[in-house]
């Protein structure tokens, strides 16, 4: 499958990433390098096959409902850009 | 003393042969000897050795425990409170980690000093480290060459005698494929076998830590401290975590020993291919018995994990905002600029390309085609494995197509260099533990052989890789030019 400029601005909006023209060719051939390694796997008839997430097959275990962590603000903003009164600093989104 | 196996180091610290300050400070003098291989990103001087001296008057007092004193380094993947941790990305260029990982705190408490920080490709993507933001690592062996990736730095670093163990991580192949190009032994566990928490994520239902020594029986003492249950991560493993070091002699006689036959295709090294086919004959000595086996949807391995790794990666590097932690572009216009521009800035080209291919892979249309069809062969491969368990004990073959290529060789050659790990990713996505050892040499570089054992029976593999060890000397030999003891 080949990847055109038009699918890569859209993944790369969808995934935030910005490219230049030049870039969007480059990134474009990979992509399709990458898809066309993957191919051979239409190959294989998985049809009945019970997809599989966790070699185990092992389920997420639920663990009981009370607060474990306390107020760690502090300590998490100290490594942030930018913060204020305990908050991240974005620039400014509404008019 | 660089080159002494961990057991070694404990007993020369109980006996008083050298302090852990000592040690320490020998190796905080090779790492400056040695700066041009590049394995650290951070070497942790003042730390190290205040954690040595504390241990040092542990060991006095009579509370040392079992790793008291022993120099380690971690993976700069494994989130260290305070220290930087970069993952080897410019995006975490400035991350100082507020928490410990749990693998860093159970080393920690079992008395290893942390003396720095190794380098690896970037979010641990690549299989020679020259993806790392932080510069290539160079193959203690011959510098002209790469160590392997991900886990370069720490296998470089073991290798050149710059550190008694480190910790890696294997998603696809990175703790194994450069403890075969370096010369050093290296386990992945099973899937779940050690906490993933403070483990910066890169393919969630793959990634797996693991120990990276001079021998297995080193190994076998590391993992028993890293491995078992933890609260803070759901996916790890409740199971009981044996004595590894106790098993290690269990007589291997009657073991049956499986050769993945498919991985001798077309494609592996002759020099490799003939030092894993001699192996055989000192494991047949130590009484298995050897058959061949067939994995049929082994050649699937590098598709099925091309698109799971990558669609797991695009989901877990989209915290990545410039907002919260890590790198911020200058002077945003607004807040699609920041995000945009941070990102771009953040990521090198091949963490880009993956989450651009992971994201196609799961958008609207093509989920069923590719990630959905992938986890399907996935089961397919755990399945072949599973036959051939029925048959065989465990399963033997080379880690790696060929030993370690040169710098730059690969790096223009997306596909040849995902090729590279072509032996190692079928444990991954079946979630089996797998190990390397030194096995021989091609043309002067050091051969990796692989051993899978199956889900949570690492017992076996460690205690095969012991017994082959006490009766080969491959994992002794160190590059001529490290081999000074100063």
């Amino acid at each position: 499958m080949k990847i055109t400029d038009k699918v890569v601005k859209n993944i790369a909006e969808l995934t935030q990433l910005r490219f230049t023209e030049d870039e969007l060719a480059e990134i474009g051939a990979s992509m399709t390098e990458t898809l066309e390694l993957v191919e051979q796997m239409q190959q294989v008839d998985t049809a009945g096959v019970e997809p599989m997430s966790n070699p185990l097959d092992a389920t997420q275990p639920l663990r009981p409902d009370v607060v474990t962590e306390g107020d760690n603000r502090a300590i998490y903003q100290r490594i942030a850009p930018e913060t204020q009164d305990g908050l991240y600093l974005v620039p400014k989104v509404i008019e | 003393m660089q080159y002494d196996s961990i057991a070694q180091q404990l007993d020369n610290l109980i006996r008083g042969t050298y302090s852990s300050v000592e040690l320490t400070r020998h190796y905080l003098d090779r790492i400056k000897q040695h700066a041009q291989l590049n394995c650290y990103i951070s070497v942790l001087e003042e730390s190290a050795l205040e954690a040595a001296q504390q241990a040092d008057q542990a060991r006095a007092a009579g509370n040392a425990g079992p790793l008291t004193g022993v120099p380690i380094a971690h993976k700069d993947i494994f989130c260290t409170q305070g220290v930087k941790t970069t993952a080897g990305s410019q995006m975490l260029y400035n991350y100082d980690a507020p928490f410990d990982a749990t693998v860093v705190s159970r080393l920690a408490t079992a008395g290893a000093v942390t003396i720095g920080k190794t380098n690896m490709d970037e979010f641990a993507m690549g299989s020679s480290n020259e993806t790392s933001y932080y510069g290539a690592v160079l193959n203690p062996w011959d510098t002209t060459r790469v160590p392997g990736g991900s886990s370069g730095g720490s296998a470089a670093a073991v290798a050149a005698g710059l550190c008694s163990a480190a910790t890696g991580t294997d998603t696809g192949g990175s703790i194994r494929q450069p403890a075969a190009h370096c010369g050093i032994t290296g386990i992945k566990p099973t899937y779940g076998r050690i906490s993933r928490w403070g483990m910066i994520a890169f393919a969630s239902s793959l990634d797996q830590a693991g120990p990276m020594t001079r021998t297995a029986e080193d190994a076998a003492l590391l993992l028993g401290v890293m491995a078992g249950e933890d609260p803070l991560d759901s996916t790890c493993l409740a199971a009981d975590v044996p004595n590894y070091v106790e098993s290690l002699n269990k007589p291997l006689d009657g073991l049956k020993i499986g050769i993945c036959e498919d991985f001798f295709a077309e494609g592996l090294e002759a020099g490799s291919e003939q030092v894993i086919r001699e192996s055989l004959r000192v494991f047949e000595d130590l009484g298995a018995t050897i058959s061949s086996v067939r994995l049929p949807h082994i050649e699937y391995s590098i598709p099925a994990y091309y698109v799971i790794a990558p669609a797991e990666a695009s989901a877990n590097l989209s915290r990545y905002d410039g907002v919260r932690f890590g790198y911020r572009c200058k002077e945003p216009t607004d807040l699609a600029d920041l995000f945009k521009r941070s990102r771009s800035e953040g990521f090198g080209d091949e963490v880009k390309r993956r989450i651009m291919v992971g994201a196609f892979t799961l958008s609207t249309g093509y989920y069923d085609a590719y990630y959905r069809q992938a986890q399907q062969i996935r089961r397919l491969i755990k399945d072949d494995f599973q036959a051939a368990f029925a048959e065989v004990d465990i399963l033997l073959g080379p880690t790696a197509p060929q030993p370690a290529f040169s710098l730059g060789e690969k790096t223009g050659d997306q596909v040849a260099m995902y090729l590279q790990d072509i032996y190692t990713i079928a444990g991954n996505l079946a979630g089996l533990p797998a190990m390397s050892i030194p096995a021989g040499f091609s043309s002067d570089l050091p051969v990796g052989l692989q051993l899978i054992g199956n889900y949570l029976d690492e017992a076996s593999i460690l205690a095969a890789a012991h017994q082959f060890q006490q009766r080969t000397d491959w994992h002794q030999r160190v590059p001529a030019s490290m081999a000074a003891e100063n």
